[in-house]
């Protein structure tokens, strides 16, 4: 069997990409589009981009969203990593079972019962539904995705290495600062990006658990797109999926160009042996 | 490397004929400097290490040998504090080590995948150590500086481990282990990553660093020829448990039992029964063999049970010519197989009961002035001394 | 063999001393430990165990027109003694209305016929990324990975704007002749099923590619060397290796599409049922806090079944490789 591709592969990628890609690029390509009617194509402006900015309610809902986004992947970044330690480090204590099961449940648990159930608990101990409520829903989901991408970091690098900083007498809190958290960096930069994602980008938990004041940008785009398409809706999700792509394509292009610098270098140590 | 002033150290240095009489372990009045008494490790059910008792004398070049999963690492990791024993206790310089943290232990160990801090350069992994018990900088750079000298890693001191070949990474991991000039050091399979050539030359400057920093060594191995070339004293490992410690030479004539002649080189094993003692020595018969055998000496009385005889292979004669007494230590058969090897020759002989003996002869003569060829029939003989009792 | 005498006994009273701050220090370090743990492990006590414990009690409970909105499980009555006012009725009106078993069931409809199409779709994309020369690889990967982190919600919402009968695919059918009448896809449950296999074709295709990727090629040379034509080598030799990848991805996209609301709700009609979606509206138009809670616990019964089996498989799997 070749290693190369036929043409029945070049042809599922082709299409497959064009699937994944096309609804994007035409919601792109239509946000340009001078005419409301989405379907019809009336030349190039960028009328709605400005007419976005002129819209108060969307601008709030987007600082709120990024406020809840960025203190809640903070949070959860610390118990994520805290919980990916523990789960990969700590051996076993009371109640690792009943730990791990509480990590990976909230990840296949559908939206509508975790949005459900903490909103019956905020309303349970009386706590004011609103900026709060929703952030510490999001840190709450968010820690557990932290939590698993650092422990598959955790669990595959060398544990000899911490077990050498030790003996080498540097006692365990130390050896986590100065070797284990130095080498996991990465993930734990994954896990904060993958918290800010999904806390910007979450409708259903953020509709249960937030109260007045506290609108996020799904929501309004969610109550917005409800009535039709619009091209202002268009622009907003636009500015989003470039902001998103912007930063993923930044971060994996920068970490791919550091692999490849090691990979040369490695070579060049083992050839000038 | 300075701190290698005492006596015994110089005693040791010097003539190999004063290193080969430097035996501590001999001397009653020399107190061991680890003393692993009665020491068990289980994992749930099951035992990695059973009932290990040993000392190990301060200067040592001590090799724990054994066969892959027998409990050597979980020993060694016993040592360095990692794993606590089951039961029985580690002494540290008459100190019990129970307890105390690996962090805190004045011990250092060398890991089998060398375990370097992959975000570091080569400076910062040496000065790893020293830093964490806060020695003034100047201090710091003198002994990184000197180490970085002994293991030879001058060019590459800025450099980060993934731009190191495998031999350099092995010596930045003993550099490391040996900055803080610790008490003991502890070394798994040091050179398991290097290829043949590199070991054996690294071999050599292992040892002459344990010697030059007169530091005890216990060096984890499942490598015989490795475990002969370096070792002062040998501990063969076996399910967990200790079947033999001695010296190279020891371990080699002198096996104790069937597993240690076996796991060390080639030998081949004869059963015998009836012993009759003469002298020092016993005397007896040996159905396989086709011949009675005296053997080297030995305290025991053998009874009636059957006992075990080991013979190497190169301490066999093989000879057309029958030899004047051939009542004793002398078997028949017909040469079976030859393997030429080109300084030496196998032949495998196959005895007239049907068991098989592996006799080696150097190649004095050229290959084809060979005396000796397949189908011919020959007589196998030795000196008394080359037929060593076993216990089991 | 070193026979070694049993040491004298080493407790002596300046060594216990000595010993003293060591064992505090050592008492540190294990505090230290528990701190560490009791942190993230109360938290998720509180915020997730906790929550879902009271989603239980309230569905035993009944509807109020006050806030909050439900009776009260357990009150203290005088002298001390408390009463219990829960009962199963919730769980018997959901049983009573065929609205949630249709729910229910029309929801495991919806999720496994698009975790198949997305096997269909997905497989030849995965396959085909694994035999593409290696230096591509990253590039097609990223491509499969990016959607994966641009928003949901205008993912799905992209599609509104295709499927509407003025929409753009629609228009393009139409000027292409190929159709004369405009399609009604939209508001139906094929509009569903793109929704699903367009937004969880990432979790499909990354287990699979990882799997076909480390497939060894030369046992597909092996089969046709031992006479295997290339299609009959695919059916025998590489679907059977890529199971786990087919399984784990298959999973992958089945549970989280039975809770699915965005898209039924947004894709799908008026007349498609899904149980996401007749929570939110018990919920939120309903108001009826009790009788969601009941649907609520039930989907996860529902759901606990294909999680229990994904996570065995994903340990075997696991073991397999170590
Ligand atoms: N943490 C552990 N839990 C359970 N079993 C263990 C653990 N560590 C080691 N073992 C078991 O103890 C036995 C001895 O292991 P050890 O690593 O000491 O062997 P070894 O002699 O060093 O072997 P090798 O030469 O392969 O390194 C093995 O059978 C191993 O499976
Ligand atoms: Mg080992």
């Amino acid at each position: 069997m070749r290693q190369g591709l036929t043409w029945f592969n070049i042809a599922s990628l082709l299409l497959g990409f064009l699937f994944l890609y096309l609804p994007i690029a035409l919601l792109i390509i239509y946000s340009f589009n001078e005419s409301r009617l989405v379907t019809v194509w009336a030349g190039f402006s960028t009328k709605w981009y400005a007419e976005m900015l002129q819209n108060q309610g969307l601008l709030n809902a987007g600082w709120v969203t990024l406020k809840v986004a960025f203190t809640s992947s903070c949070f959860a970044t610390v118990l994520g990593t805290m919980a990916g330690l523990i789960m990969s480090r700590f051996g076993s204590f009371h109640g690792r079972t009943l730990f791990s099961g509480m990590i990976y449940a909230p990840l296949v648990m559908p939206e509508v019962i975790t949005g459900l159930s903490l909103l019956l608990m905020f309303v349970a101990v009386a706590l004011d539904r609103g900026f709060v409520t929703v952030t510490l829903a999001h840190i709450t989901f968010s820690m557990c995705y932290v939590a698993v991408v650092v422990q598959s970091r955790l669990a595959g690098f060398d544990r000899s290495i911490e077990e050498a900083a030790m003996d080498l007498g540097c006692p365990p809190g130390r050896t986590f600062f100065q070797i284990t958290l130095p080498i996991i960096a990465p993930a734990v930069v994954a896990g904060w990006l993958l918290s800010f994602t999904l806390s910007l980008d979450d409708l259903v938990i953020a509709s249960f658990t937030t109260g007045p004041g506290a609108t996020t940008l799904p929501m309004k785009i969610y109550s917005q797109v409800r009535l039709g398409v619009t091209p202002e809706i268009n622009a907003v999700c636009t500015i989003l999926v470039g902001l998103v792509a912007t930063g993923v394509l930044t971060a994996s292009l920068i970490t791919r160009r550091q692999e490849m610098r090691r990979e040369a270098e490695e070579r060049q140590a083992i050839a000038n042996s | 490397m300075s701190g290698a002033g005492t006596a015994s150290n110089q005693a040791r240095s010097g003539s190999s004929a004063a290193r080969q009489r430097w035996a501590p372990w001999e001397d009653p009045n020399e107190k061991p400097h680890v003393r692993i008494v009665g020491v068990t490790k289980r994992f749930g059910d099951f035992v990695a290490v059973d009932n290990v008792s040993l000392d190990i004398y301060k200067r040592e070049f001590f090799s724990l040998l054994g066969p892959s999963g027998c409990g050597k690492t979980t020993l060694l990791r016993m040592l360095a504090g990692f794993e606590t024993p089951s039961e029985g206790q580690i002494l540290l310089e008459g100190e019990d080590m129970s307890g105390v943290p690996p962090y805190e232990r004045p011990v250092n160990m060398m890991f089998q995948s060398y375990a370097l801090f992959p975000h570091m350069s080569v400076e910062k992994n040496i000065a790893f150590g020293l830093k964490q018990d806060r020695v003034p900088k100047a201090e710091i750079d003198r002994r990184v500086a000197e180490v970085i000298e002994m293991v030879q890693l001058g060019q590459f001191a800025k450099r980060k481990p993934h731009q190191l070949s495998g031999g350099q990474k092995q010596r930045v991991a003993l550099a490391r282990s040996l900055v803080k000039k610790p008490k003991m050091l502890l070394l798994d399979e040091p050179l398991g990553a290097l290829d043949k050539n590199l070991r054996t030359q690294t071999q050599f400057e292992l040892m002459n660093i344990q010697e030059e920093t007169g530091i005890t060594f216990v060096i984890v191995t499942h490598d015989q020829e490795e475990a002969m070339t370096v070792s002062s004293r040998i501990a063969v490992m076996d399910h967990g448990r200790i079947v033999q410690v001695s010296t190279p030479g020891e371990l080699y004539e002198a096996p104790l039992t069937r597993y240690v002649a076996d796991f060390i080189g080639e030998v081949n094993i004869l059963e015998g029964r009836g012993a009759q003692r003469e002298g020092d020595h016993l005397v007896l018969q040996c159905p396989d063999a086709g011949c009675a055998i005296q053997t080297g000496p030995y305290a025991e009385d053998g009874g009636d049970e059957s006992l075990w005889i080991a013979l190497r292979p190169e301490k066999v004669r093989i000879s057309k010519e029958p030899p004047a007494d051939s009542s004793r230590n002398c078997m028949t058969g017909e040469v079976w197989d030859i393997g030429y090897l080109g300084n030496l020759s196998t032949y495998h002989v196959k005895l007239d009961s049907g068991k098989m003996i592996t006799a080696t002869q150097a190649n004095m003569a050229r290959l084809i002035e060979r005396p000796i060829t397949w189908e011919d029939r020959v007589y196998l003989t030795w000196a008394p001394d080359a037929a060593v009792v076993l216990r089991d | 063999m070193s026979s070694s005498p049993p040491p004298a006994a080493p407790a002596t009273a300046p060594q216990a001393a000595v010993e003293s701050p060591e064992v505090a220090r050592q008492g540190t370090q294990k505090l230290l430990k528990y701190l560490v743990i009791a942190v993230p492990y109360l938290w998720l006590l509180a915020f997730f165990l906790a929550p879902f414990l009271i989603v239980l009690k309230i569905s035993l409970v009944e509807v109020r027109v006050a806030m909050p909105p439900y009776s009260e499980l357990i009150t203290f009555v005088e002298d001390g003694w408390i009463a219990f006012h829960g009962s199963l009725e919730n769980y018997l009106w959901l049983w009573d209305d065929p609205l949630y078993i249709n729910s229910y069931l029309s929801s495991l409809k919806i999720a496994a016929t698009s975790t198949v199409l997305t096997l269909l779709v997905g497989y030849p994309i995965a396959y085909g990324m694994a035999r593409a020369p290696r230096r591509w690889r990253f590039a097609l990967l990223m491509l499969v990975i990016l959607p994966f982190w641009t928003s949901f919600l205008i993912r799905v919402y992209a599609w509104i704007g295709i499927l509407k009968k003025e929409g753009l695919l629609n228009l393009a059918l139409t000027h292409l002749g190929l159709i004369s009448e405009p399609l009604t896809i939209l508001n139906t449950d094929i509009a569903v099923y793109i929704g699903i296999v367009y937004s969880y074709l990432p979790f499909m295709v990354l287990p699979l590619y990882a799997n076909l990727e480390k497939m060894d090629l030369s046992l597909l040379e092996a089969a046709a060397d031992l006479g295997c034509r290339p299609i009959k080598a695919f059916w025998v030799v590489t679907v059977p290796l890529s199971m786990t990848g087919i399984v784990a991805g298959c999973f992958l996209v089945f549970i989280p599409a039975v809770g699915e609301f965005v898209i039924p709700d947004l894709l799908g009609g008026s007349e498609t049922l899904m149980i996401g979606k007749t929570l939110w509206t018990e919920f939120f138009n309903n108001r009826d806090w009790p009788v969601s809670s009941a649907v609520a616990v039930i989907l996860l019964l529902v759901l606990i079944i294909p999680i229990v089996l994904f996570q065995r498989q994903q340990q075997r799997s696991a073991e397999a490789e170590a």
